[in-house]
């Protein structure tokens, strides 16, 4: 593995889950699987003295750069991070806010067109993450399955006979799998339904979040479908629950009300996406949570057909790259609260206006 | 609106919807919002400690709760106190230890008590091999300590006997 704290690579890229693409991308943002696991000669990091933390990392380190295609994954590690950089690999998914925020030795190995990501010392000793861009559980699977597997060949899981892969959580315990699907659903929420739908699946077993601003006025109407349970049942039945059971009736739902709202009142939704997309498109300053309500009616527009010189790519990259972190890094260094409203405006124009603008690249 | 956890004014509201009682509404400044919301999963914590408020207020009078509070894993050094507060176990014998004290949360939390998924090729199959693994590798962390290299060697036979030497694929 090659030792890259350097993380202006990751910057101009994006993630191959952003893409915009993949089955149902209009409505579903992208496909995660994580995989909880700890070594079984280690306690849980709670446990952990510094030198446990420093000897886990250091072991699994050292066994991941002994499997075959792994010598080009790029290592970071977390620890010696600034705090901006920590917070843009939050930004990008490929790690979590607890192991951002946490001490002592930690480390992810980020695979370059992030798919995959392994984190090191989080809540537990591995956690193993795919993303796919679009609804696409199925070879998200097939992918993390084999990572795993290949881990395993290398380093001794903690597992119980009966209760399966052994995790500081008992919430996760069994599969140690927590499948999540993130979708974006603004015409639910536009026509007040988003409740009425998940009340009526309160019985299936899962969790569904969502982001709400200020007095329902900005928000970026993503929900996230996960499985609450991970004992007891396959990981093809979690699998199965959540992508073929669940997404696809929200999906369903959303499809109707979109419907609905173009036969209802097409001139009203076209003039809202157009205003959107001119206040993002002429805005001097424009906060982070402005511009995911604004970002979001005009992903709903281009999907619909109401503007079409936007590519979904674009939209679902700026999601991202206007997020305060990704803002600093592009910049070249850190900046103020207000510093960011600027510059979040004057890259919100160069991406959506203009000859090149509204191509389908970012720079 | 302040937020529910510091002081801040509450500019995200994130709605749990799968509280019993109907939706749950959290009122949060950005960052706490961002910690509830970037963990992507049920906090872990509530959920623990929900299951478990439920199975104390069952089951355990006062007395027996104390006792059971000071129950203390051998290998880890984790009460049972402290697992209730932090809703983390502190090593893979707790599942056997705590056994009987987890398995009415297990039920709570996953309505199940028997794993039917995957399973590796390669375990260490029981708690206490696992145990004394934990144990093996801190005898021979302490013998290297005192310059006690044959010890440390004969431990570190003995680890890797429980252990099995890593499978190597491609590069022997
Ligand atoms: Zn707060
Ligand atoms: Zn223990």
């Amino acid at each position: 593995m090659r030792e890259e704290t350097d993380l202006s690579v990751l910057v101009k890229n994006s993630g191959e889950w952003l893409r915009g693409t993949g089955p149902e991308s209009d409505i579903v943002i992208s496909s995660r699987i994580r995989l909880a696991r700890n070594l079984a000669g280690f306690p849980f990091i709670r446990k952990c003295s510094p030198e446990d933390r420093e000897k886990i990392e250091r072991q699994v380190r050292t066994r991941l750069e002994n499997l075959p295609d792994w010598d080009e994954i790029p290592y970071v590690d977390i620890a010696t991070l600034s705090e901006v950089d920590r917070q843009f690999l939050v930004e990008r998914q490929l790690i979590s806010r607890e192991i951002a925020d946490s001490e002592g030795s930690r480390a992810v190995a980020i695979d370059p067109s992030e798919q995959y990501s392994v984190m090191i010392n989080e809540e537990d000793h591995l956690r193993i993450q795919v993303m796919h861009s679009g609804l696409d559980l199925v070879s998200a699977w097939e992918q993390i399955d084999r990572i795993d597997d290949a881990i395993e060949g290398e380093v001794l899981y903690a597992f119980h006979n009966k209760f399966g892969y052994l995790t500081a959580c008992p919430t996760n315990v069994g599969t140690g799998l927590r499948v999540s699907v993130m979708l974006h659903l603004p015409g639910l929420v536009i026509t007040q339904q988003i409740e009425k739908v998940f009340r009526s699946m309160q019985r299936i077993n899962v969790t569904v979040r969502g982001l709400y601003g200020e007095g329902s006025q900005y928000t970026g109407d993503f929900y996230q479908v996960s499985n609450q349970v991970t004992l007891g049942h396959t990981e093809k039945e979690l699998l199965e629950m959540v992508g073929q059971e669940v997404v696809p009736r929200i999906i369903d739902y959303e499809r109707k009300a979109r419907e609905f709202l173009i036969d209802k009142g097409q001139q009203d939704l076209h003039d809202d996406v157009s205003r959107a997309l001119g206040i993002l498109s002429t805005a001097r300053k424009i906060s982070s949570e402005e511009t995911m309500h604004y970002l979001s009616k005009v992903r709903m527009g281009v999907n619909l057909g109401l503007i079409d010189d936007v590519q979904l790519a674009t939209i679902n990259k700026l999601f991202i790259h206007t997020q305060p972190a990704h803002l600093q890094k592009l910049h070249g260094r850190v900046l103020t609260t207000s510093d960011r409203n600027v510059e979040r405006a004057s890259y919100l124009q160069r991406h959506l206006c203009g000859p090149s603008g509204r191509a389908d690249e970012l720079n | 609106m302040k937020c529910q956890y510091c002081d801040k004014p509450a500019t995200f509201h994130i709605t749990e919807l799968t509280e019993p009682d109907g939706p749950q509404v959290l009122h949060l400044c950005e960052q706490h919002a961002r910690n509830v919301l970037q963990k992507g999963e049920p906090t872990p914590v509530s959920s623990v400690a929900g299951a478990l408020a439920k199975q104390l207020q069952l089951g355990q009078t006062k007395e027996e709760l104390r006792k059971l509070d000071q129950k203390e894993c051998p290998v880890c050094g984790i009460t049972f106190f402290e697992f209730r507060n932090s809703g983390r176990l502190g090593c893979p014998l707790d599942y056997d230890f705590f056994e009987a004290d987890l398995k009415p949360l297990l039920l709570n939390i996953h309505d199940s008590l028997e794993h039917t998924g995957k399973r590796p090729t390669r375990a260490a199959a029981t708690a206490d091999s696992q145990a004394d693994l934990i144990r093996l590798r801190k005898e021979m962390e302490a013998a290297v300590d005192r310059e006690e290299y044959e010890k440390a060697s004969e431990l570190r036979d003995q680890i890797n006997a429980i252990q099995g030497e890593p499978k190597r694929r491609g590069n022997a």
